[in-house]
């Protein structure tokens, strides 16, 4: 597909990189010819500067032949136009606005035709949603959605004193009492797919796929204490604050912000009087302990800064915080913090991009191919559901007489909305939802490269 | 430095030469010349076998592939290109010294047509064939070609340094966001112009053969003629086929996609392209003037005039008459040609129109900026914003390019011929155009000079035809030692 990038900023960044792996066209637009330069040295793509919004770059930029424009720049104006712009120059093209204001909300709901908007995105309003699901069952440090949220693969640590020390998979369900399988472990940086005589330690990270109505029946079920969060204490009260804030104080959650700046905090006194609002600099160890860090429940840090918010996790971890969930902005470095006890890590960008990529992927509409895609233990393996129709070899045949590739396990089929955790006699049929797991560098695209060829 | 992706391009590199010389295996079969024959199969096994061994060796190249593998990668590509493209006249013995040879196969690539060889006649259609298909292969660069045709990795963006580094002109730009796509379109266009050039050839009744060789001298603007008097002898309807498309290939190839696309109003407002052809209008008219008086009625002239004038301005060095005895007016306007060029993009050496356009605004602008100190002054090339690195690039080529040229110039002068020989001849070979005045004119070649000089022009020739920095690149420390 031809896609166009307004904006090379993080997201385009993120995006550009994204869409190119799945072999689309790109054309990135910028006002800053140093952005594009760099961007056209590292990846194969056309690069027009100028702005996003003004017909004649769009033009340029071969708007007529575009099947997508993704507006993503720093400001929400510049993005809304670009997108009604490029409505105009051609009726046919989709498109996707980032806008963060939440004062927009209304009229996006509204004017969404008016403004030619297939699709918009808020990565701050993203980012608390996660966030919120993540502080609904705080023993997983993971969680990700499939077969329209009724599955998830979620990410557990074995800990010393777990039910699930010691235990060899094929007992599994002894003690889970419910269908889940376990699709990846990774062991001491490595990455394996497991079979049933696999032996379970403590120190593993295990990726489970279970029925989202059974999440937390299988918590209960293997001792994981699921005690309700009562009490979350929030660091750095920008956007996504407010927003997970308003959330949490629905369901009934105490709420307590700490913000340096005063008008800040003065207007998140006045938009949440239900809330606590601190004025003082969150990576103050002193500050923290008399808040009381050691009796919340919770602790999201949400500053600017990834750098305080590491830092500030690290401190609230080890002031006993059960649950910890830090807010990062360059996902690079990923790799290094599961070693480091900062609990669960959301960054917005990345949210927004994937998105965006699930977006295009559904567009794309090719039968067959991936419709949702997760990248699971820092990317290393890869989370996939697939729609199933004519043209999938091995329909209606039990799953243990299919020769699949090596490094691929089927975790999860979901046949007329009935989802079920497969084992060996399971099979799917046409029209069926198939999640795969995959830790091999193999290229899936197809549900048929899943399969032995 | 990752050395092991530069062997891995080589390699692939070394394994298309070799594919692209066995054509001439058919001439010598047609011709019945076997040892030709296995001289040239020597060749293409010797080159299949190090391009085969070296891609082998570098084959799990690593992904890192920054600007200054893009420089060494091309230097190194072109050296390796010219020299073992130099196998078949080596090994047949038709061109026995090493220089010779190598001298006439970079003058090939780098579609310059310099020659040095006295009889061309006597050489077999084999090695004739190979020897105008490297104009044809360098015109648009064999690592383009090279682009267009082998699979990538799916998005390894660091191909535009290759091609930044081996197509001619101050900036470089994709026409659509592949740079395969972008390769290919370039290869069609080529591809399909230089067809156009052949039947237009094969009308006027020239031989299969010839019309082939010389449509790929006209098209890689190279030069390389397969007769002794180059085209001289040629009826007036195939010498102006040839003025007509040597000035179509000297065009920035991406105004051919502008037009295809419909946009032709645009092309003709480029301004590049109006001052080229500007160009050519003007010194036609001059030079038909200046030689009327010793022409056959101005018919005559005007035709001699513009086929020169094409051949110079486009960088060819194809000829139809001894400009040599032309009037100085005639000779000081072709000097001036060739140190013009062709425009950014085409198949043409030189310094580019575009560069003098955007030299002359600059003359412009200081002149400006000295008496009225305070005003700030933009330089627009096609109603767009020239960025000062563009300009600072531009000024930095032309130090470099004169520096170049006045050295070779010393450096061939220990042959002791006149100065005219000197300076023409470091001019034609710099620029890629082939004949210069005087002992290297066009009806005589380079045969004569050392086998020093002949290197110093090749080297000079690679220099022209790879604008420079990326053989200085090759050079430099910076690109060779371990240090960050």
């Amino acid at each position: 597909m031809k896609i166009i990038i307004a904006g090379d900023g993080k997201v385009g960044l993120a995006l550009t990189e994204q869409l190119l792996e799945e072999e689309h066209e790109l054309v990135v637009i910028d006002s800053n010819p140093r952005v594009l330069q760099s961007s056209l040295d590292q990846f194969d793509v056309m690069t027009v500067q100028g702005n996003g919004a003004a017909m004649e770059t769009l033009r340029q930029a071969a708007i007529d032949e575009a099947d997508l424009l993704i507006a993503a720049t720093s400001a929400d104006e510049i993005n809304l136009l670009c997108c009604l712009t490029a409505r105009r120059m051609n009726p046919s093209i989709h498109t996707i606005a980032r806008v963060r204001n939440p004062e927009y909300a209304e009229q996006l709901y509204a004017m969404r035709e008016a403004l030619g908007l297939s699709m918009h995105i808020n990565p701050e309003l993203s980012a608390a949603h996660e966030i919120f699901r993540l502080l609904q069952l705080p023993s997983f440090l993971r969680r990700d959605t499939f077969a329209k949220g009724r599955v998830e693969l979620v990410e557990l640590r074995v800990m010393a004193d777990s039910r699930l020390n010691g235990i060899a998979l094929s007992q599994l369900y002894q003690i889970a009492r419910v269908k889940v399988l376990v699709c990846v472990v990774v062991r001491g940086g490595a990455v394996v797919i497991p079979d049933g005589s696999y032996v379970l330690r403590e120190g593993d990270h295990i990726y489970v796929t279970a029925k989202t109505v059974n999440l937390a029946q299988l918590l209960k079920n293997l001792g994981i204490a699921s005690q309700k969060i009562r009490q979350v204490m929030l660091v750095g009260g920008g956007r996504i604050s407010f927003y997970l804030a308003a959330r949490l104080l629905d369901a009934g959650v105490g709420v307590k912000i700490i913000e340096k700046n005063y008008d800040r905090a003065a207007r998140l006194a006045e938009l949440l009087p239900r809330a606590s609002i601190v004025l003082g600099d969150g990576s103050s160890q002193s500050l923290l302990d008399s808040e009381g860090v050691g009796r919340t429940d919770a602790v999201v840090t949400l500053t600017d800064m990834d750098e305080e918010n590491i830092v500030i996790s690290m401190y609230s971890h080890a002031a006993g915080v059960k649950k910890v969930i830090t807010k990062v902005n360059r996902i690079e470095y990923g790799s290094m913090f599961s070693e480091m006890g900062v609990g669960s890590v959301v960054s917005p960008k990345e949210l927004c991009s994937t998105n965006i990529v699930r977006y295009v992927r559904a567009m794309q509409n090719q039968t067959g191919s991936v419709v949702a895609l997760h990248r699971i233990a820092d990317g290393r393996a890869e989370a996939l559901e697939f729609r199933v129709d004519a043209s999938v070899r091995w329909r209606s045949t039990p799953l243990r007489d299919i020769p699949l590739r090596r490094g691929i396990l089927i975790s999860c089929i979901t046949h007329k909305s009935q989802t079920i955790i497969p084992d060996g006699s399971s099979s799917f049929e046409d029209g069926d939802t198939v999640v795969a797991v995959t830790t091999g560098s193999q290229s899936i695209r197809m549900m048929n490269d899943i399969f032995e060829a | 430095m990752n050395f092991k992706i530069i062997g891995r391009i080589l390699g692939q590199v070394m394994l298309l030469e070799a594919l692209f010389l066995s054509p001439s295996l058919i001439l010598c079969a047609i011709d019945r010349e076997p040892d030709v024959a296995i001289a040239i199969l020597l060749s293409i096994a010797l080159t299949a076998a190090c391009g085969g061994v070296l891609f082998f060796l570098c084959k799990n190249a690593g992904r890192g592939f920054f600007a200054q593998e893009g420089f060494v990668t091309t230097a190194l590509c072109w050296i390796l290109l010219s020299a073992f493209g130099a196998l078949p006249f080596l090994i047949s013995g038709q061109i026995p010294n090493f220089f010779d040879a190598f001298f006439e196969t970079v003058s090939g690539f780098t579609t310059t047509g310099a020659s040095i060889l006295n009889d061309v006649e006597s050489m077999s259609r084999g090695l004739l064939y190979w020897r105008s298909f490297t104009h044809w292969l360098g015109g648009m660069g064999i690592l383009v070609f090279a682009m267009a045709v082998v699979p990538a990795d799916k998005n390894s963006g660091g191909s535009l340094h290759l091609m930044r580094a081996e197509s001619p002109g101050p900036s470089v730009g994709k026409l659509t966001p592949r740079l395969r796509q972008t390769a290919k379109i370039l290869y069609l266009i080529y591809i399909a112009m230089t067809v156009l050039c052949f039947l237009f050839l094969l009308l006027g009744g020239m031989s299969v053969f010839e019309s082939l060789c010389t449509a790929f001298g006209t098209a890689g603007t190279g030069g390389f003629g397969v007769k002794n008097d180059s085209l001289v002898s040629y009826s007036p309807y195939l010498q102006n086929v040839c003025t007509i498309f040597m000035l179509l290939f000297g065009v920035n190839f991406s105004l051919y996609y502008l037009a295809l696309l419909g946009e032709v109003r645009a092309v003709f407002r480029d301004e590049e392209l109006r001052c080229y052809l500007g160009l050519f209008a003007v010194s036609t008219a001059l030079i038909t003037v200046n030689i009327l008086p010793i022409s056959n009625g101005w018919r005559d002239a005007l035709h001699h005039a513009a086929f020169q004038v094409s051949t110079i301005m486009t960088t060819t060095g194809f000829s139809t008459v001894d400009f040599n005895l032309w009037p100085a007016l005639s000779k000081s306007i072709l000097l001036c040609l060739m140190i013009l060029g062709a425009s950014a993009g085409s198949t043409g050496g030189g310094i580019k129109t575009i560069r003098w356009l955007l030299m002359v605004k600059g003359a412009r602008r200081s002149i400006r900026q000295l008496l009225r100190p305070r005003n700030v002054q933009v330089i627009h090339v096609n109603g767009k914003v020239i960025d000062e690195e563009v300009l600072r690039g531009t000024h930095a080529y032309i130090s470099a390019y004169w520096m170049l040229i006045l050295f070779s110039m010393v450096l061939i002068s220990l042959d002791n011929f006149s100065i005219e020989t000197n300076v023409s001849a470091v001019l034609a070979c710099f620029n890629n155009i082939g004949p210069g005045f005087d002992v290297v004119g066009p009806m005589s070649n380079y045969s004569d000079f050392s086998s020093f000089s002949k290197l110093v022009l090749s080297i000079d020739m690679l220099l022209g035809r790879l604008e420079i920095f990326p053989m200085l690149a090759l050079f430099s420390r910076f690109s060779w030692t371990r240090k960050l």
